[in-house]
């Protein structure tokens, strides 16, 4: 049975949605905290799955994600690469991908450089609203190509901004945007389908071995039938759409 | 004050800068104008002995992001340069900055030690604007003085001072032979808000022992005395004189809400008026805990603290309850005043009602997104009534395991107190609370929150209860340790060493450390051989927890400093010593009639007023910035529909992620109907409250209500006597209803002096309920589903226009029709709707009540974008009614039902003997079509039209 770590500090507040979506998805989950894993880091190698879930890591005091990652550079850096390189899955949700975004595992173009951040939304202001979401053709193949995805998102800093124009070329050419919001007719998203001004509508990026992966939605709130806001229009009593990319995610993790 | 390293941090050019969009937004509403742009700066204060090279490295590696940021390194005492107007917002000394202890940890791991740092804020008004108008529409619109300072121009920073120690000796308050008006002068002087007859009984206590009491132990009476934790008008005598007749009541709150629970004694009431929280049960292994608070006075100074505090003060009620809940949901409803009064108008102190309404959505939105505690129901009501006196209800409810309900601390464990340290803030909050709000309160009876302290509590206390390490727990709330350790030690006895307590900074008076009110702190009686591993678990969360004494059986409250006895009471006296008042309350049936209203051809105009409400208007510029569905229970979202535009009726969340059981969380609050008759206000907040659950799936049989009454100073014979009727109401309805009270609050004094005037709040009572649902799977919501269906009006239509929006729209004062309730009536359409939900012949369901049914009507289509053709004819009455009652009238007991072709007889035999009719169909034509008594069209409106009145009064 694969292992998934999902990892909590002081303000991760979605670390037990997460473990029932890795759950319900086949792997066994256990939840540490940081501090358990600081000191060693060789603990992870049990583990096929880390993620980081959402929340707000100590408050997003100083800015969202910041102070984790600043943590898991010191701490995590090379422990999370070699998970990857070792075939396992490090997974950032909204809170989790700010932190592998400004710690610079993602979208490691070049090695613990950081390319992008993760910003204030152009509204000024912290939104749960839903979006559609479309699995891009990214270097993270595990995940179902093409698939469009209902997806609720929650942050106050989420807008997807890259260093510079060269910088966001090479992540699109290099193919490390895994998730993009779309419009209701499947074109590029705009306010509010694209809930913060992100660039190029991103919504999530992988690294270049397509191992890492991060996104600002939050697949481990529509996991479960009654999660979509517009359920009870459907006859269905089945899961959330969230719950594919989870399977996915474990499939993959299995090898 | 120390000199400081100043690091200014902007948005780099060309990344947009939100947050000095927002302050431009917010100046300009306050009528400022000449300016072009805002640039916002957050700046970070480090001390002056760091070198440049470290400072410039925190800023790199920490304080900027290294994308979306640019920063400035200015020296200690250098001044920045800057553009425009320059405006510098400061906190004042000893005032929490969360962020600063933040900046402190993190640079540690970067090898920077700093014993000290602080943040600021400041904004560049670029454009024409003088400095003098800026400062101005700054302190107006984005700076509260309570708690900060702003300055214009371009000072170098300097790191805050800690504020002054206090010198202290012990104190002993000289009471012997005071008459009545010294004692009164000490009481207010003291700010103890104590009457004469208690200053009496205090003063005849102390006499018996031969000494006089010491200033904390005058102040833990006080405290523990307070309206706001005695309830004292709710448990004293009353004499009524009601219409003339003449009632004596002992004790209003036994006499009626725990009346109206002892009577229908329902078997899963687990813990009722006594707990931090009611404590119900959910199924066989778990309860829920569930309380609403208020928290007016700190939220009418500083809206967004008070509101923030509000939220962490009600969930750690949920956190106090049984051996500790874990918080699920949270639930908020706000009265302020009308969001277009002018500027001008507002006496001196009091804050504009759009700026106390943004302050208090961000102050909940921040605290509970940050906790991870969805909030996921709630009202705003507008009143001139609530102008200078605003309500803040803040709720929540928790889950915990069946076998962690009992609780109760032993003779010899230690009291813990962990969480936040202990500073001068919100001192005096529970006496503050228990007098009217004046232009010159301190700003200390403001408390800062922290939510980043209050999720470690939660997970703390959790893991800790799980592990069974603590037999008692109570949170640090009003009166601050003083309560807390009192109310624990009731019928035992503690000893506490207030040297122990952790604080922010030193200085504090013993008198202070004991009666402080800073947040996000829980007293925990603990067995000694668990002491070490409790301490454990509060370390591993990265959180203080600290023995400060323990429990004694000596029947007294005996608190040392130092070794030396400050205070020693007897908890006899403290807690039963408090002589019960005998206040006076008159009620007079107002006269008056309903006005005359002209009749209308078209009510479209009506409607789309109605829906521009603010009160009706959509909330979803409120919705959005809560975060409503962390936890992954949410089952049953506050907008609903294909494109998340109409608004449901309650929230229901599954309290076991996975599992189908859930709870349906609804509220009812009617103040408009307390302006002609509170006892129909009582009786329609609370049928609101259940047509709320139950028209999502909620099971009226298993449901349990909150009161939390909010009104002037009791003092006042006729608002006392408007509280004995919402009171008597409250009995009446939960008992015929069967749904019990199990917990709740009264919040009085809810005024505001200004010169020689006095502006009360209007009497209000806010009902929460929380109701079981058998199988979330089996919920409806409010939108239309889909046209060619039947839709059906449930329930009886009275001519019930006092008090009503329609009155309110058309200016036509109060009336005098209010809705009254028929219990039998309500309780059968109650029930019959839940058979039908449960039998699945419900499409969607939505309640009537403000705006009656062509409301309910309008936001049924607004949610599903689909239309209505209705015919009044079909509207069950007892009498003929005109067409703007059939349309407008606030009746109670009433639901308006979408039904599937093919189930009309089966949802019609569902609702057995309740009288229903079946209105007409929906359409596909999106248009809301009304047929009046002759079969002419009186109401012919495009959805998208009543779409665009409901959204567009709220979208800040």
């Amino acid at each position: 049975m694969v292992r998934a770590a999902v990892l909590r500090c002081a303000g991760t507040n979605c670390e037990r949605e997460t473990v029932l979506a890795l759950e319900r998805a086949g792997a066994r989950a256990d939840l540490l905290h940081v501090r358990e894993v600081y000191g060693s880091p060789e603990r992870l190698r049990a583990y096929g799955i880390v993620v980081f879930p959402g929340g707000f890591s100590y408050g997003d005091h100083v800015g969202a994600g910041k102070i984790q990652a600043l943590e898991t550079r010191l701490h995590l850096f090379d422990a999370l690469h070699s998970l990857a390189e070792r075939g396992g899955i490090v997974l950032g949700i909204c809170n989790g991908f700010q932190v592998l975004a400004k710690c610079g595992l993602l979208p490691g173009l070049r090695r613990g450089a950081v390319e992008t951040t993760l910003a204030a939304n152009d509204s000024g202001r912290y939104e749960d609203r839903w979006v559609r979401l479309r699995v891009e053709d990214s270097r993270a193949t595990w995940l179902p190509k093409g698939l469009v995805l209902e997806t609720p998102t929650a942050h106050g800093e989420g807008k997807f901004l890259a260093r510079d124009a060269p910088a966001l070329e090479a992540i699109e050419r290099e193919r490390l945007v895994a998730f993009r919001y779309l419009g209701p007719s499947g074109e590029t998203a705009v306010y509010p389908w694209n809930p913060n001004g992100s660039q190029n509508g991103i919504a999530g990026l992988c690294d270049p071995s397509g191992r890492i992966l991060g996104l600002m939605p939050h697949p481990d709130r529509n996991t479960l039938f009654h999660h979509a806001p517009d359920w009870t229009r459907r006859s269905e009593r089945g899961e959330g759409a969230g719950a594919v990319l989870f399977r996915a995610l474990v499939a993959a993790a299995r090898g | 004050m120390p000199k400081a390293w100043t690091v200014e941090v902007f948005h780099r050019d060309g990344f947009g800068d939100p947050e000095g969009n927002g302050a431009l937004a917010a100046a300009r509403e306050s009528g400022l104008s000449g300016v072009d742009s805002v640039r916002s700066i957050r700046g970070y204060l480090l001390p002056a002995a760091l070198s440049s090279t470290q400072v410039e490295r925190a800023a790199a590696e920490l304080l900027a992001d290294p994308v979306g940021d640019r920063f400035v390194v200015l020296a200690p005492g250098v001044a920045p340069t800057t553009e425009g107007v320059r405006i510098t917002v400061r906190r004042h000394p000893g005032v929490l900055d969360p962020v600063a202890g933040s900046v402190r940890r993190a640079l540690a791991l970067l090898d920077l030690e700093v014993e000290r740092a602080a943040t600021f804020r400041a904004y560049e008004f670029l454009g024409d604007a003088k400095p003098a108008s800026v400062l101005a529409a700054v302190r107006r619109s984005l700076a509260n003085e309570t708690i900060e300072t702003a300055t214009a121009g371009a000072e170098p920073s300097d790191l805050p001072e800690d504020p002054l120690p206090r010198p202290f000796e012990k104190r002993r308050v000289p009471l012997g032979g005071l008459d009545e008006e010294g004692l009164l002068r000490i009481s207010r002087e003291g700010m103890l808000a104590l009457s004469s007859t208690e200053m009496r009984a205090i003063r005849d206590h102390f006499e018996g022992l031969g000494r006089d009491p010491s200033d904390l132990e005058l102040e833990t009476i006080a405290q523990t005395w307070s309206e706001h934790c005695k309830h004292k008008t709710f448990t004293g005598r009353i004499e009524l004189e009601e219409d003339g007749r003449r009632e004596t009541i002992v004790g209003l709150f036994d006499a009626t809400i725990r009346k109206a629970t002892e009577t229908i004694a329902a078997p899963w009431c687990l813990s009722v008026f006594r707990d931090n929280a009611g404590i119900v049960t959910l199924d066989d292994r778990h309860a829920l805990a569930f309380k609403a608070e208020t928290h007016n006075h700190p939220s009418a100074l500083e809206p967004y603290g008070g509101a923030g505090t509000g939220l962490g003060g009600v969930v750690r009620d949920v956190l106090g309850a049984g051996l500790g809940a874990r918080p699920i949901a949270s639930t908020d409803v706000f009265c302020v005043g009308p969001p277009d009064s002018p500027e001008e108008g507002l006496p001196e102190g009091v804050l504009h009602p759009r700026r106390i309404l943004r302050g208090v959505v961000a102050g909940v939105r921040d605290y509970g997104n940050c906790l991870g505690v969805p909030t996921v129901n709630g009202a705003v009501l507008f009143d001139p009534g609530f102008t200078a006196t605003p309500l803040v209800f803040c709720g929540n409810l928790g889950i915990l395991p069946l076998d962690r309900v009992a609780k109760g601390a032993r003779e010899g464990d230690l009291v813990l107190l962990a969480g936040g340290r202990t500073g001068r803030d919100g001192i005096h909050g529970a006496t503050f609370s228990s007098d009217a709000l004046h232009a010159a309160l301190p700003g200390s009876v403001v408390q800062i929150g922290d939510p980043l302290t209050e999720k470690k509590l939660i997970e703390a206390v959790v893991r800790a209860r799980d592990e069974g390490l603590f037999r008692s727990i109570t949170d640090c709330g009003a009166g601050g340790l003083s309560s807390a350790v009192g109310e624990m030690a009731e019928g035992l006895g503690a000893e506490v060493d207030l040297e122990r307590v952790p604080l922010k900074y030193p200085g504090l008076t013993p008198a202070e450390i004991w009666v402080s009110e800073a947040q996000e702190r829980m007293v925990l009686a603990v067995s000694p051989d668990r002491a070490e591993a409790i301490l454990r678990i509060f370390g591993g969360e990265e959180l203080e927890a600290t023995v400060i004494g323990r429990f004694s059986g000596t029947g007294r409250l005996l608190v040392r400093y130092r070794g030396e006895t400050w205070g020693d009471l007897d908890l006899g006296f403290l807690h039963e010593g408090c002589p019960r008042p005998t206040k006076r309350a008159k009620w007079t049936s107002p006269g008056g009639a309903d006005p005359d209203l002209p009749p209308r051809e078209d009510y479209g105009e009506d409607l789309r007023a109605l829906l521009a409400h603010p009160d009706a208007a959509s909330k979803e510029w409120i919705v959005r910035q809560y975060d409503h569905e962390v936890q992954a229970g949410s089952a049953g979202k506050p907008l609903v529909g294909p494109n998340g535009e109409g608004p449901s009726d309650a929230a229901v969340v599954v309290p076991v992620p996975g599992e189908r059981r859930g709870v349906a969380l609804g509220c009812g609050i009617r103040p408009r109907y307390g302006r002609i008759d509170p006892y129909a206000m009582a009786a329609s907040a609370i049928d609101e409250a259940l047509r709320n659950v139950v028209a999502v799936g909620g099971d009226p049989t298993r449901t349990a209500l909150l009161d939390n009454f909010a009104a002037g100073s009791p003092e006042r014979p006729e608002t006392l006597g408007e509280l004995v009727r919402a009171a008597k109401a409250c009995r009446d309805v939960a008992i015929a209803y069967g749904t019990p009270f199990i917990s709740g609050k009264d919040s009085l004094h809810n005024e505001f002096r200004a010169g020689g005037a006095t502006l009360v709040a209007p009497t209000t009572l806010l009902v929460t309920a929380v109701s079981r649902v058998e199988d979330v799977g089996r919920c409806v919501t409010s939108d239309l589903k889909g046209p060619g269906n039947h839709v059906y009006l449930v329930g009886r239509t009275r001519p019930e226009i006092g008090g009503s929006l329609l009155l309110e729209i058309r200016g036509a004062g109060p009336g005098r029709s209010v809705p009254r309730l028929e219990p039998r009536e309500g309780l059968a359409a109650l029930r019959a709707l839940a058979r039908v939900i449960a039998e699945g012949t419900a499409l969607s369901v939505h309640d009537l009540s403000e705006g009656g049914l062509a409301l309910a009507a309008a936001e049924m289509a607004i949610g599903g974008g689909v239309g209505l053709d209705l015919d009044l004819r079909s509207v069950p009455v007892e009498a003929p009614l005109r067409e703007d009652i059939l349309l407008f009238s606030e009746s109670n007991s009433r639901f308006l039902v979408e039904v599937p072709r093919g189930s009309q007889e089966a949802f019609e035999g569902g609702l057995g003997e309740v009288p229903y009719g079946l209105l007409g169909e929906t359409t596909g034509a999106a248009r809301l079509l009304v047929r009046g008594l002759e079969g002419q069209v009186v109401l012919d409106e495009p959805v998208a039209r009543l779409r665009e009145a409901w959204k567009g009064t709220l979208a800040w």
